[in-house]
């Protein structure tokens, strides 16, 4: 039996993870920091002005990894959910749980910056097209997870339930987006066309993906925190919990 | 025979049923939730008024001009029909939860996923295809042409459906839950958005002179979709529900 | 650089409030859910440092 697999399953116990999250914590924050000023340097001091849009179109420097992220996170969400039901993991419920506020907010994050690029590019604060509408119903589709799990009391059966109701989710995101490719719309495609010679694209696109990973580190930080106080709150009653040197008397 | 023993009988009957791809438990269910709905007629018919106000209430609210009630028309009627049909769902599980039948129901040797489908065939008889006949007529009220009439009456053939078997998933995971029917609108609306948005979007569309062939394709799709996937996700969320 | 002075970077060509706008939503969102769970997880720690304190206390009496 290889020690290997022994300990993959050892990890998936709260108490063996919580330590090794608070290791990891600071590690993310450092990646957090470091792609988040490379990426905002690239993004407000190297790319060039836009031809067509001016300096605006710098919103998409936010804009995008935070719809990037807010799609990426609600399949991870989804994944973990659907292991913790399967498997009868509580680590991997936990960990869906964590991810869903930070999920949200990304979603809300990409409204926000969406909104304020629409204006002065399309001069409406709200353009009901297809890309910043299956923004909003992810947001509904986390908020409906989240009130989900808060509705019900008994914690495993919230788990599994919002599990269902993530899977279900899941399916239609990509109806969601589907729906994108079959509207007329006003949002950009999918890559930034931007009227441009590819070595400047090449700038702009540096800076989203530098940003994205930024987001990205940023979001497994946030989850990590929240992972940390869930299984805290949820694993109260436990002896290796009232055993931690924080939570002495 | 009264409804206690109706009911009874319909159990016993899916008991009886026994495992085996027997849609002898699919049709008892099927029967039984519709006599209990002709029973509480006063439910049913109170959800397609709620329809028929909720068309009526935004040519009052916008103003009579024909060319925007046309434009609003199919929106305002699919908007009406996905609430009507919400309004409801919790039927379809509570009342055989709060008596027990529903543990029943799990508990048999009969598939669960065909009394599921049982019931949301049920569901969708009373609360969908009244809502198919109401709507052209409504239509009249928007100027809508027999033809925009005829798909819209065509795409809510298609999506009605939809809306019973993504509603039961929600039910199903909302039952005995603290403010249930809220609770079931926030989860159920947003994944009735794309029924929605085809649905509509196949009448205006036909309006627009496009052919509304590519929308109500698609709404087959997720017709096809909700009935492979559905099944299944009601099942595993009533199993939950019930632990 | 890109920018000719540090007025023309604020100034965003005219669009300062909307990128700058989106810019500051971000950063105090950000902020925002660190303050949060800093929040609670300070709570859960209280709620059981108090019941360390009780428990310690009912161990002393006994």
């Amino acid at each position: 039996m290889s020690h290997r697999l022994i300990n993959w399953f050892k990890l998936s116990s709260p108490y063996s993870f919580f330590p090794v999250a608070g290791r990891l914590i600071p590690w993310f924050w450092a990646l957090t920091v470091l792609f988040g000023i490379a990426g905002l340097y690239v993004g407000f001091f190297i790319a060039p002005t836009d031809a067509t849009q001016g300096d605006s179109y710098r919103i998409i420097f936010l804009h995008v990894p935070a719809s990037w992220m807010s799609m990426f996170i609600y399949i991870v969400m989804a994944f973990w959910a659907g292991m913790g039901m399967a498997f009868n993991t509580r680590l991997s419920s936990m960990w869906a749980l964590s991810l869903a506020p930070t999920g949200a907010l990304m979603a809300f994050l990409s409204l926000w910056t969406g909104a304020l690029w629409g204006k002065p590019t399309w001069g409406a604060w709200w353009v009901w097209d297809a890309r910043l509408t299956s923004e909003l119903i992810l947001l509904f589709l986390y908020l409906g997870f989240m009130a989900l799990h808060a509705a019900i009391d008994e914690p495993r059966r919230a788990d599994r339930a919002a599990a269902v109701l993530a899977l279900v989710g899941v399916v239609n995101v990509p109806i969601i987006y589907f729906s994108v490719k079959w509207w007329n719309t006003l949002h950009q495609g999918s890559t930034i066309s931007m009227t441009k010679a590819p070595s400047m694209a090449q700038t702009m696109l540096w800076g989203m993906l530098l940003m994205a990973l930024c987001f990205w580190m940023y979001s497994i930080v946030a989850a990590l925190i929240r992972l940390r106080a869930i299984i805290l709150e949820r694993e109260a009653h436990t002896d290796w919990v009232l055993r931690l040197p924080e939570a002495a008397a | 025979m009264s409804i206690a023993t109706q009911g009874e009988g319909a159990i016993g009957a899916v008991r009886r049923s026994g495992e085996g791809f027997s849609m002898t438990a699919l049709t008892s269910v099927l029967r039984r939730d519709l006599l209990l709905a002709m029973r509480r007629k006063a439910e049913v018919l109170t959800a397609l008024f709620f329809f028929l106000i909720v068309s009526s209430l935004f040519p009052l609210g916008i103003g009579p001009e024909p060319a925007l009630l046309r434009k609003i028309g199919p929106g305002v009627l699919w908007v009406g029909a996905l609430l009507a049909t919400m309004l409801g769902l919790q039927r379809m599980f509570y009342s055989d939860h709060l008596d027990g039948t529903l543990e029943q129901m799990v508990l048999s040797s009969a598939p669960l996923p065909l009394l599921v489908m049982g019931k949301i065939i049920a569901h969708w008889l009373v609360s969908g295809l009244p809502v198919v006949i109401l709507a052209p007529i409504l239509g009249l009220q928007f100027d809508l042409d027999p033809g925009a009439l005829w798909i819209l009456a065509l795409g809510l053939l298609i999506g009605t459906p939809v809306l019973s078997l993504i509603g039961a998933v929600g039910a199903a995971l909302t039952l005995g839950v603290r403010g249930g029917g809220a609770l079931l609108s926030l989860l159920v609306l947003p994944l009735y958005i794309p029924t929605l948005i085809f649905g509509a979007g196949a009448v205006q569309a036909h309006l627009s002179g496009q052919g509304a062939g590519g929308h109500l394709s698609l709404l087959g799709a997720l017709l096809a979709l909700a009935l492979f996937f559905v099944p299944w996700a009601t099942t595993a969320a009533l199993r939950i529900s019930l632990e | 650089m890109i920018w000719n002075s540090m007025a023309d970077f604020w100034h965003m060509g005219g669009y300062g409030l909307y990128v700058w706008g989106s810019v500051g939503v971000c950063a105090v969102a950000l902020v925002w859910e660190q303050v949060l769970l800093k929040k609670r997880t300070q709570a859960i720690l209280r709620s059981l440092r108090r019941r360390a304190r009780a428990e310690k206390m009912d161990r002393e009496l006994a």
